[in-house]
């Protein structure tokens, strides 16, 4: 075992994790526009709930695009081009729900507004599923020859697998938004949630539990049951609290069932980091994948001062923003009108 | 419009900084009106950028493990160091007015707007890392990196970030110019501004329009105006001198991009102003038939020498040299696919490198004369109550705007057929290499990359007319559409606290 691409492996799970645990719950109250939410106030209260932080969050997901392609990039090439089709979608889906974000307090008309609305819905919907589907595939393998591209198609990598960890997670940022607007929203919308999530748990976290045991058992690991185990108490854990609408434990059991879950799911892959299903002798594994050794120790020596800073002023954002908001909070609306 | 993410952030900081400093209401509403148009341009940049740190492994998966090792490290410490930095600063700015204290508040937009610098100068990098490769070996076919210091001091970088970064003060340092002079001239139509015998301002006040229309209202705009136009001269300054210092990297590291960007096939040593003849090299090989019919002599040699008699290599030396280095052909090699064993053509498209560094050049420096005569005729502070010079300002926006792009189509042009251009004569290691043939994706069908093309120019266009949209309203509705409390009725003052002070 090499420890250089060893420990860019572990830190690239890192990024998705840190990604997954962040992003969904903005992916998740995202959602909830269209879903949960019942009028305009309420809409806009959701919003604000994660106005301030939804980019710093994305950029996990850059980060961890990035940081493959410099530490793996044969694993970054072969997994996004063998994924062109749905990962266009996917940019489309951030692009749109970038964009919304800014631009929807800045409509006129009901018809702009609702039309943002849904892009925020069917963008976060999109990515959360699409990016599901990658890091599902990227475990349990995808059609590769030995050059590493895609054999059979743009539509080869359809599999059940990759639904799984769409749908997986999918729901897991519905669960998330949810406990999210229940730590930071106040009145009818903190109830509601609460309500929901405590009927709901359990059975949104089943399919991200079934990709975790799917990959373990593929690679016959038995180091991966640890965490495995481990992920299922959080999820015992997380439930308990959520029907005692103790939001606070709630929603740490749950943030503990991903940490667990995405480490049982890469250390079962490990050293793979992208199977090919043709063959596996065409299987990309940390070795044969990973930059040289001298990239690799450039690398680690940003990320050990560049990570603890960011989830510092990270941490600190989440503070400084931590009061609850409720219908009472949002301003009146303010149209521009031009005055030339 | 990354360029002006880039430009706009500093002014902002800038002027936050004024009003924290001199408590001046001028200064918040500056800060203010501008902080908004900011964030509506800021956020097509992300929208924009994320689908670039992407497409590198989606389209270009070949070129992705050809140079990943020396080109992901940039790409990879921008968004750790760079990205990260601006999105939660940016994010605690929008938000925190009146959460944060002041002081942090004010550091909050500093940070993030000098991390947009910082992530410039690492996409930068890369960038020129394609122009110039250094600080690599080639091992087992592939880029390796072996000194991460020449990389990131590369030279091509240290020229090219200055010259970008003043790119984007020339294109907002001409957004506040044109906006500002809308402003004033539509002060001077309605009435509210008017002039005295000698030509001088008198500044008046709108009985309708309330704050928005009242004696601050006017500082704003001849403040903005005048610092929009300073720093426009100062940007083409910049972006002059640091052009100059490129010009005389390039003709050592990339002649052929020279000598294409001066449709040059002889040598010489002139600039040529007007050249005309069959640019379109296409399917040619060859160049003879271009004539030069204005040239300064020795303008080129100074460019790229410093000095009036060095002559300058043509295209028709440098293509035997190119040949002689490169082969004539594509090597038979499976990842160049269909295009394996066909000739090379070592010339970029001449029509469009030659006319890219010239509108460049002539776009930036029409805005800089622009901003110069826009100062003159604001000295006695309002603008002449003409409707075309009103309409030229706001025109005159597009200038810089279209000199970024002109110079970057040149660039990434000039450098074809390379992706990763090699260095025929200096430093560089000349087996650095790749054919852009080489760079695409092996198993990405054609129908998927047209399906990708169409689908994101689709989008971008539309969304470009949205931005455009909005940014015209959030404009014509002047300072009150920053500031609600402009429009405000003076005795339902909210003293409810509890309300946010910004929401979506
Ligand atoms: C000279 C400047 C410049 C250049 C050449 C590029 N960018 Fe950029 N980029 C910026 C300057 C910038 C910026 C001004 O810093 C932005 C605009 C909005 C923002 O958040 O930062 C940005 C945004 C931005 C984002 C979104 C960050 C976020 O979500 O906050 C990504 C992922 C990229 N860029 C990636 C790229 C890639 C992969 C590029 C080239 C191949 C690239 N950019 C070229
Ligand atoms: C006297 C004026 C100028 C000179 C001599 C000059 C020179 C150059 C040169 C030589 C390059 C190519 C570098 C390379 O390919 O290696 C370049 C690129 C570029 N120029 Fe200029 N330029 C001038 C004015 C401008 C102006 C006014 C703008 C914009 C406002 C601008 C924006 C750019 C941009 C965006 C690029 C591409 C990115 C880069 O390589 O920096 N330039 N310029
Ligand atoms: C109008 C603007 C632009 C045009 C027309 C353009 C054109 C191109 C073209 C034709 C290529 C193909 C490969 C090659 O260069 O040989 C390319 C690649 C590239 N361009 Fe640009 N480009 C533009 C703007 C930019 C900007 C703003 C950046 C930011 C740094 C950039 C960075 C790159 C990089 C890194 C590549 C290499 C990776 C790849 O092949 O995809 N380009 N560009």
């Amino acid at each position: 075992m090499e420890f250089l691409p060893t420990l860019w492996f572990i830190l690239i799970a890192v990024l998705w994790a840190g990604y997954l645990f962040l992003e969904g719950f903005d992916l998740g109250v995202g959602m909830l526009m269209k879903t949960f939410a019942r009028n305009e106030q309420q809409r806009r209260v959701l919003l604000n709930t994660i106005g301030p932080v939804w980019d710093g969050n994305e950029v996990w997901l850059i980060t961890a695009g990035a940081a493959t392609f410099a530490a793996f990039p044969y694993w970054y090439a072969s997994l996004f081009s063998a994924l062109y089709v749905p990962l266009v979608l996917v940019l489309v889906a951030l692009i749109f729900r970038a964009v919304a974000f800014e631009y929807r307090g800045k409509a006129h008309t009901r018809i702009a507004r609702n039309a943002w609305d849904w892009a925020i819905c069917l963008g976060s919907f999109t990515a959360a599923f699409g990016v599901g589907a990658m890091l599902a595939l990227s475990t349990t393998g995808l059609p590769l020859n030995a050059n590493g591209d895609r054999v059979g198609g743009p539509f080869a990598w359809f599999n059940m697998y990759a639904v799984l960890g769409g749908i997986g997670v999918v729901a897991f940022c519905l669960v998330q938004g949810l406990a999210f607007l229940g730590l930071k929203t106040d009145g009818e919308i903190r109830t509601r949630a609460a309500r929901i999530l405590a009927r709901w748990l359990p059975v949104a976290l089943l399919p991200l539990a079934g990709w975790a045991v799917a990959v373990v058992l593929l690679n016959h690991s038995a180091t991966a049951l640890a965490p495995l185990g481990l992920a299922v108490c959080a999820l015992v854990f997380a439930w308990i609290h959520a029907r005692k609408t103790n939001e606070g434990l709630a929603f740490i059991g749950m943030g503990i069932f991903l940490l667990a879950g995405v480490a049982a799911i890469f250390t079962a892959a490990y050293p793979n980091v992208l199977p090919s299903t043709i063959d596996a002798a065409y299987n990309l594994t940390v070795t044969n994948a990973s930059s040289s050794p001298y990239t690799l120790k450039l690398m680690s020596i940003v990320a050990a001062f560049g990570l603890p800073l960011v989830l510092a002023y990270q941490g600190w954002t989440y503070w400084v923003f931590r009061k609850r908001i409720s219908e009472a909070h949002i301003p009146e609306a303010h149209p521009v009108t031009p005055i030339v | 419009m990354v360029p002006l993410t880039i430009g706009l952030g500093l002014v902002v900081a800038v002027l936050q900084t004024a009003w924290h400093r001199t408590g001046k209401e001028e200064y918040l509403r500056m800060t203010k009106f501008w902080g908004k148009l900011f964030l509506i341009n800021f956020i097509m940049g992300v929208a924009t950028g994320i689908v670039q740190e992407f497409q590198f492994g989606m389209a270009w998966s070949e070129y992705s493990r050809f140079v990943g090792d020396v080109f992901g490290a940039p790409l990879a410490m921008e968004a750790l160091l760079a990205f990260f930095v601006e999105s939660t600063f940016l994010g605690l700015w929008i938000f925190g007015w009146d959460r944060l204290p002041r002081r942090i508040h004010l550091a909050a937009i500093w940070i993030a707007s000098l991390a947009s610098i910082f992530s410039a100068y690492f996409i930068l990098v890369a960038n020129s890392w394609m122009q110039h490769p250094v600080g690599t070996e080639m091992v087992n076919g592939r880029a390796v990196m072996t000194d991460a210091w020449a990389v990131f001091t590369n030279n091509t970088a240290l020229v090219t970030f200055p010259h970008t970064i003043f790119g984007a003060f020339a294109v907002a340092g001409g957004f506040l110019l044109g906006i500002s002079w809308y402003h004033l001239y539509k002060r001077r139509q309605s009435g509210i501004d008017t002039v005295d015998a000698d030509g001088r301002v008198v500044v008046g006040e709108s009985a309708t329009l309330g704050r928005n229309r009242d004696k601050t209202d006017y500082t704003v705009w001849i403040k903005s105006l005048r610092i929009g136009a300073v720093v426009a001269m100062v940007a083409f300054a910049g972006v002059a001198l640091s052009g100059h210092a490129q010009a005389q990297l390039m003709i050592q590291q990339q002649p052929m991009k020279m000598a294409a960007a001066e449709a040059a096939c002889h040598d010489g040593t002139g600039f040529s102003l007007l050249s005309i003849g069959d640019l379109r090299s296409g399917g040619a090989t060859t160049c003879d038939d271009v004539v030069g019919v204005f040239e300064i002599p020795g303008l080129l040699s100074f460019l790229a020498h410093d000095n009036f008699t060095t002559e300058v290599k043509g295209v028709n030396t440098l293509l035997p040299e190119y040949q002689e280095k490169y082969g004539t052909h594509l090597p038979d090699n499976p990842i160049y696919g269909e295009r394996a064993g066909t000739e090379i053509n070592y010339l970029p498209v001449m029509e469009v490198t030659y006319w890219g560094f010239r509108l460049m050049i002539t776009l930036g420096g029409l805005s800089a004369v622009a901003a110069a005569v826009a100062l003159w005729l604001t000295r006695k502070g309002t603008v002449p109550h003409s409707k075309w010079i009103s309409r030229l300002a706001l025109f005159g926006m597009l200038a810089p705007f279209g000199a970024n792009s002109a110079g970057w189509i040149f660039t990434e042009m000039g450098r074809q057929p390379f992706v990763v251009a090699p260095n025929p004569s200096f430093e560089g290691i000349d087996q650095v290499f790749m054919f852009t043939a080489a760079a695409v994706s092996p198993g990405v069908s054609a129908g998927e990359m047209l399906f990708s093309l169409i689908v994101l120019t689709l989008i971008y266009a539309v969304l470009l007319v949205v931005e455009v949209v909005l940014l015209t309203r959030y404009v014509r509705g002047g300072t009150g559409s920053a500031m609600p409390e402009l429009h405000d009725h003076p005795d339902d003052g909210q003293t409810d606290t509890d309300v946010l002070s910004f929401a979506y």
